[in-house]
């Protein structure tokens, strides 16, 4: 791999203990234990995170955009899964 | 890592003081065996639940009675599925694999809730279930949501999401039948006196009798204890059952004024002991059936293998052709 060509990884930082780790970028390294070290150079540097990881990018397999809408539209005719379909009286309290 | 070149005591401490100071244990943490331990047996049990919980319903998902009816009740049970999934998943994080707890729960080494253990009889108990069950579930998950150990706690916060739904739907079918005939009111009352009791027995035994919560309590894996909770549901049903215009299943409850709380009934723990020592009505036929089903989707596993092998030389005839 050249200079020029490294490989592409992901990072994903926990910004506190008990918080899912969240995607904060990408950056170029020659492997993982180096990415990690970069990720903590570039993207921690104010204390933004307690956990880091990383994932090449090419290993990541994503939905597709532009499928989006038949993708997903299973859910779309399901009003009866979202709680607020159901009209509960005031009465009885919080459900 | 630094850390382990701690003593096992430093390291304890450590660990305590994690949990002392609110912060979450993460996978890769050190934590002591017996938590280990103690979170596995409670989180695998919590997942069975879900998954043997989907059979009392799934029952009646083809004799719902409209095709409305069927829907809600097949995202419900679609959605306990999910949790069963959701909560095998974090507890593999611990380093337990899912075969050993799938074995655990068939061989009936590793316990499920027992409230799925009474039949569902009626198209009332889809009701009496979502509202009771679910909502007994509910009062015990979100207190779940603080627990220390962080995969288990966005677990729950992510099923606690998920679950109003199911008590309201429960809640709905509840409404429709008590405000229906004579017939369809005294189905509700039925379902409700059947369900009432056990749904307060999924809290588990009082707490001067619970063999695992001082320990629990201390690492803040539960956060409040079960004779506890058991009063916010009681407390939170009372004016659910008097809109339904139903009556109440316990005769000894009073509003005690002074505690702002009401005090009720003993629980019959003979029957609860019967239950979880497998001895409830359905606990042999909910096993079998889990066998039987993982048995029988053993075609689609093999299909799925051999689909997985079957691309995987097509790619490797390319390559070599190009
Ligand atoms: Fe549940
Ligand atoms: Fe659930
Ligand atoms: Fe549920």
């Amino acid at each position: 791999m050249s200079l020029e060509k490294l490989e592409l990884f992901e990072v994903f930082l926990r910004s506190k203990r008990g918080l899912d780790h969240k995607h904060a970028g990408s950056l170029h390294a020659e492997d993982k234990e180096q990415a990690l070290e970069y990720a903590r150079d570039v993207y921690t540097r104010r204390s933004e995170g307690v956990s880091i990881w990383v994932v090449k990018s090419n290993d990541i397999c994503a939905s597709q955009e532009d499928d989006s809408d038949s993708f997903f539209d299973p859910s779309d005719d399901k009003p009866y899964r979202h709680a607020t379909y159901y009209d509960i009286p005031k009465e009885v309290g919080a459900m | 890592m630094a850390e382990y070149n701690k003593s096992e005591a430093e390291l304890e401490a450590v660990f305590q003081q994690k949990i002392d100071s609110e912060q979450k244990i993460e996978p890769k943490d050190w934590m002591p065996e017996a938590y280990r331990k103690n979170l596995i047996r409670q989180m695998s049990q919590h997942a069975h639940s879900e998954i043997i919980g989907m059979q009392p319903e799934g029952n009646w998902i083809t004799r719902a009675p409209s095709l409305r009816r069927k829907t809600v009740l097949l995202s419900k049970v679609q959605d306990e599925g999910g949790h069963g999934l959701y909560l095998y998943s974090a507890t593999e994080t611990l380093g337990i694999e899912r075969s050993e707890l799938i074995a655990a729960l068939q061989s009936g080494q590793a316990k499920y809730a027992s409230i799925f253990n009474y039949p569902a009889q009626t198209w009332g108990d889809m009701g009496a279930i979502g509202w009771l069950v679910d909502g007994a579930a509910i009062v015990n998950q979100v207190s779940l949501q603080r627990t220390s150990y962080g995969p288990y706690s966005r677990g729950m916060i992510r099923i606690c999401k998920e679950e109003s739904f199911h008590q309201r739907q429960g809640y709905v079918i509840m409404m429709e039948l008590a405000k229906g005939s004579p017939a369809q009111k005294q189905m509700a009352q039925d379902s409700l006196n059947r369900f009432y009791w056990p749904s307060l027995m999924m809290f588990g035994p009082h707490d001067s009798e619970s063999a695992h919560s001082a320990k629990s309590m201390k690492w803040k894996i539960k956060r409040e204890t079960n004779d506890d909770l058991r009063q916010k549901f009681i407390d939170q049903t009372v004016p659910q059952i008097a809109y339904l215009g139903l009556e109440h299943p316990d005769k000894d409850l009073v509003w005690n004024e002074e505690k702002g709380q009401h005090d009720s009934g003993e629980i019959d723990w003979e029957e609860f002991y019967a239950v979880i020592n497998g001895n409830g009505h359905s606990n042999r036929q909910r096993i079998q059936h889990h066998v039987k089903a993982h048995e029988e989707g053993a075609w689609v596993r093999d299909a799925m293998s051999a689909y997985q092998q079957k691309k995987l030389q097509r790619k490797i005839n390319a390559e070599t052709a190009a």
